[in-house]
Formats: structure tokens, C-alpha cells, sequence
């Protein structure tokens, strides 16, 4: 079953900027996607209008059941809860812990103590953080700040997960266990991820499906894909 | 209960931000403690003008004298004349003989010079006393009275108290005025002050938003951080109205300038006005910070 529909989706920002032109695309629930292009490809764009912070212009997107470019502003929210989101700068709030910040994702939407103590170790346990519980932002490392934000997104069990350059201020090797930690939510909990990313390794090495965007147009969509130098 | 779980959390991070925002809180406090003190002064005023003019205004009477040689068939056609003047609320007659008694009663020696002419060449004169309906036609009333048969003299005001009652009305809605656009530029510093809060706070609230907290759980703990500004607002403007007011009426005695301008008695008049400032503290307070923080729910 698609968990995720694009039906000639047209994105023009009021600057007149196209980001993205005419994008079809079904993703499987389940499913373990890149996307990669180029800086201006739209890759952000795309997964902006997935969780609703850009509108398109033109077309529609399902998500999860839910028609996205229809949802008014106060609605929003709905969407939200649908999915996790993981950004390239964590955005995590500086003065909660590691707990707190984990904690805060599923205050908000008015679950009870027990459950959030409960998911909130379960989500700290799947990042390999647990030994980090009290410790604020900024005594850790990029690496381990990230995870927070991954925790984070996972907490509320969300169908779908979207990573915008997830380790983009990362090196190599904290990549790698990056990636190492959304690989085993994707295969243990059944969560959909979109990930865009430029990082050429990261997607040659992991073999999953791989949607090229160049210059707002789809390029392919492979299964077990690589990153095509000539395609970006 | 999810509901009350909600909002147990709202009012703890109520409670958490304005303290740890202090420097802020305060600025807003003290924002709506100086208007609030201003409103509260200009109700006072306000409703005591009011109050002065409304007595002025019953108290305003015109005298009508009849002439010596009125007969009472006359005196009843009069009066029939008179129940056809729009204007006229209510008439009282008094005869000669009362208007004697009455001033026999206000002092001994007018009544034994009084007592020195017989009925026929009495100088007093029957009299009517006439309540207007409006007083601002009075002047108009006057003149058609003056014109009826019989009819000696009118006396009324003479513009003095017309000229007062105006200027009371208009200083009334000068006061009224000043009030609603007090209340306005409070709503308006409030908003800024909180405003200034909430951009601090924009990354927080942009992350709430991403992670599915509702418009309105975003905006719970900021409107009860408005109330409790309000609140904290509004003590010293309600201490000020009621012990203020107090210490002024007892001052003056209870008169201003002279016996025509009679203060409100303090109680419980500053009560129902220190309920006022205090409901204006907390609307204005919830309303300015629900808009403040309006701008930052679009992401």
C-alpha cells in the first residue's frame, strides 16, 4: 500500500522560483528512500510540502490518507502527529534534557506520565542513549545530539519519518551510526523514512531506493539505486 | 482526564516562563499596572460626573408666577395647557397660601411680615414647579410657558445649568473615550511586551508545531501567561482605587469644590471598580498575548 501519493505536484515560491515541476511519486509503507540532488534539485522542497510547512502550487499530496495541500493551518497538527521529522541543525530546545526533549514530543499532544516514561526509554534505548538521559543538549556531540532528534521524531510511533540532510553536519563515521540507528527503526518498527541527502557514500552504501531530483524534475526512481554522478 | 492533564501543563509552563522570563514579565506588569491605574482613575471620574449630572439634571426645575389676579378657573386652565407641552415631565401647583406657609417654616421674621397683608394683597404669587423631560430643551419650554395667558414670570437656569449639564456630558464622554483608548494602547504595549517574550521562545513554539501540539496547546500556557501578568498587573491599581478613593472622598468630605458636587460614597462603589480593573487586567493580558503568539502558529 502507498503511504505516500504526489500527483503532478508544482511548486512555485512567490520569489517566482519553480523548486519543483510536475512530480509524480508513489512510496510504499515500509519502504527506505533517498532523495538526492543537487543544492536547487527541490529535494527540500519536497519533503517541506510532505509535512506541510510549504504548500504546493499545483497537485496533490497524500499522506498517510490525509489530502496535504487541503489541510488548513489549524489542522495541521493532524499531519504532524502522523510522522517524525529529523532536521540537518536538530533543532532541540537547550534547556531540557536529553529526557525532557524526548519527553516534550509526546507532552504536547497530552499523553500520560506512565506512557511517556515508557516510550520515551524504549526511543532513547533504539538511539543507544540511555546512559545520556540527564544531560542537557550541549554536552554531547553532534552525533549523539542527532539521535536525540531521532528519539524525538520516534517517540509517538510515527508511520513516517522525514530526514532533510539528517547528517549533513556530520562526519563519516557519526554518519554511518546515523544511519546505522534509522536503518534499525526502519526494519524493527515498520517506519516509512524519506531521507534527503547529498552524501554520495552514505546512499551507495546503503542500497536502498533512490529518487534523483535535478532542477525540480524527477530524474528516476530506482529500486536498490545508487547516487549517478551524471543524473545530479 | 487528557483535558485537565493539558492544562495542568499549561499552567505549570505558564507559571515556569514568566518567571524565567522576569526581566519581561515585569515590563508587561508594570505596563498594565500604570495604564490600568489611569483606567481606573478615569472611571472614577467618569461615573462621578455622571452622577452629578444626573442630579443636576433633577434637580433642574422651572418656577412659573402667576399673576395676582388669577382666578382658579384659570389656574386650571393652565394646567390643562401645560399637559400639552411635550417637554413637561410633572407640574406641581402651590397656591399663595402655601408658598406662605413654606416660608413661615424657614424663618419666623419673614412670617410675621408676612402675616402684615391680607390674602388680596399678598406679593407672593401662585406658583408652578415644572421637571422637563429634557433639559437641554428647557430654554424652549421656558419661552412657549412664558407666552400662555397669565402667566407672570419664568424662571429656570437661564443657560447657567444648561451650560453645565453640556459641559458635564461632554467631559463624561471625553472620560469615556480616554478609558476605551486607554484600554486600547495597554492591549497594544501588552502585545509588544509579549511579543518580545514570545520571539525568544519562536524556536520552542516552531518545534511544538512540528511535533503535532495543537494551535490551541501552543496558545494555552501563553494566554494563562497573559492572565497571570494581568493579574499581577491589576493588584496595585485595585490597592490605589480603593484606599486611594477612600482617603480622597474622606479628604474632601464627601464634596468637591462645593455642595453641588457630591462624591460617591467609596464602598462599595471602588469594589464594583477594582472588579472592573481587575477584569480589564485579565482580558487585556489573555488578549494580548493570544495575539502575540499568533503570528508564530503559521509554520
Amino acid at each position: 500500500m502507498d503511504l505516500i501519493r504526489v500527483r503532478n505536484v508544482e511548486k512555485k515560491y512567490k520569489n517566482g522560483v519553480t523548486a519543483i515541476y510536475d512530480l509524480n511519486l508513489a512510496i510504499e509503507k515500509g519502504s527506505f528512500v533517498f532523495v538526492i540532488g543537487g543544492s536547487g534539485s527541490g529535494k527540500s522542497t519536497l519533503i517541506k510540502m510532505l509535512y506541510r510547512e510549504e504548500k504546493p502550487t499545483k497537485g496533490q499530496i497524500i499522506v498517510g490518507g490525509l489530502d496535504v495541500a487541503k489541510l488548513k493551518n489549524k489542522k495541521v497538527y493532524k499531519l504532524r502527529r502522523k510522522l517524525g521529522i529529523v532536521f540537518q541543525d536538530y533543532r532541540l530546545l537547550p534547556k531540557l534534557t536529553v529526557y525532557e526533549n524526548v519527553a516534550f514530543a509526546m507532552e504536547v499532544i497530552g499523553a500520560k506520565k506512565d506512557e511517556i516514561r515508557q516510550k520515551v526509554l524504549k526511543a532513547l534505548e533504539d538511539v543507544d542513549l540511555k546512559n545520556k538521559v540527564h544531560n542537557y543538549p550541549d554536552q554531547l556531540s553532534g552525533g549523539e545530539q542527532q539521535r536525540v532528534a531521532i528519539a524525538r521524531a520516534i517517540v509517538n510511533d510515527p508511520k513516517l519519518l522525514l530526514c532533510d540532510e539528517p547528517t549533513g553536519n556530520l562526519d563519516p563515521e557519526k554518519s554511518m551510526e546515523i544511519m546505522k540507528v534509522l536503518n534499525d527503526i526502519n526494519k524493527s518498527r515498520g517506519t516509512t523514512i524519506i531521507m534527503a541527502t547529498h552524501d554520495k557514500e552514505i546512499v551507495n552504501k546503503m542500497k536502498k531506493q533512490v529518487v534523483t531530483l535535478k532542477d525540480g524534475h524527477l530524474v528516476n526512481f530506482k529500486q536498490k539505486g545508487t547516487y549517478d554522478n551524471e543524473a545530479v | 482526564m487528557k483535558p485537565f492533564r493539558m492544562l495542568g501543563r499549561s499552567i505549570r509552563d505558564a507559571f515556569k516562563s514568566s518567571v524565567r522570563n522576569f526581566s519581561l514579565s515585569l515590563a508587561s506588569i508594570s505596563c498594565i499596572t500604570i495604564t490600568l491605574i489611569i483606567v481606573a482613575v478615569a472611571i472614577i471620574a467618569s461615573v462621578n460626573v455622571e452622577k452629578v449630572t444626573k442630579k443636576l439634571e433633577k434637580d433642574l426645575t422651572i418656577v412659573v408666577f402667576m399673576e395676582n389676579d388669577t382666578t382658579d378657573k384659570e389656574i386650571e386652565h393652565t394646567k390643562e395647557m401645560f399637559s400639552k407641552i411635550k417637554n413637561i415631565d410633572t407640574y406641581e401647583f402651590k397656591s399663595k397660601l402655601t408658598v406662605k406657609e413654606e416660608m413661615k417654616q424657614e424663618s419666623e421674621i419673614l412670617g410675621t411680615v408676612l402675616d402684615t397683608f391680607n390674602t388680596d394683597e399678598s406679593p407672593l404669587k401662585d406658583t408652578f414647579q415644572i421637571k422637563v423631560k429634557d433639559v437641554l430643551n428647557i430654554g424652549e419650554t421656558a419661552k412657549t410657558i412664558e407666552n400662555l395667558d397669565k402667566v407672570a414670570v419664568v424662571r429656570y437656569g437661564e443657560g447657567m445649568v444648561e451650560k453645565l449639564i453640556k459641559a458635564f456630558s461632554s467631559i463624561e464622554k471625553v472620560t469615556y473615550g480616554i478609558v476605551i483608548a486607554l484600554v486600547l494602547v495597554t492591549m497594544f504595549l501588552i502585545i509588544n511586551t509579549i511579543k518580545l517574550t514570545i520571539s525568544t521562545r519562536k524556536r520552542e513554539i516552531s518545534i511544538m508545531r512540528l511535533v503535532g501540539a495543537s494551535n490551541f496547546t501552543i496558545k494555552t500556557p501563553f494566554i494563562i501567561e497573559g492572565m497571570i501578568l494581568g493579574i499581577f498587573g491589576s493588584i496595585v491599581p485595585i490597592l490605589l482605587t480603593v484606599f486611594g478613593y477612600r482617603a480622597f472622598y474622606d479628604h474632601f468630605g464627601g464634596h468637591l469644590f462645593s455642595r453641588v458636587i457630591v462624591l460617591i460614597k467609596p464602598e462599595p462603589f471602588t469594589y464594583m471598580i477594582a472588579l472592573i480593573v481587575f477584569g480589564i487586567g485579565i482580558l487585556v493580558g489573555m488578549i494580548g498575548s493570544a495575539s502575540a503568539v499568533k503570528k508564530y502558529l503559521k509554520v
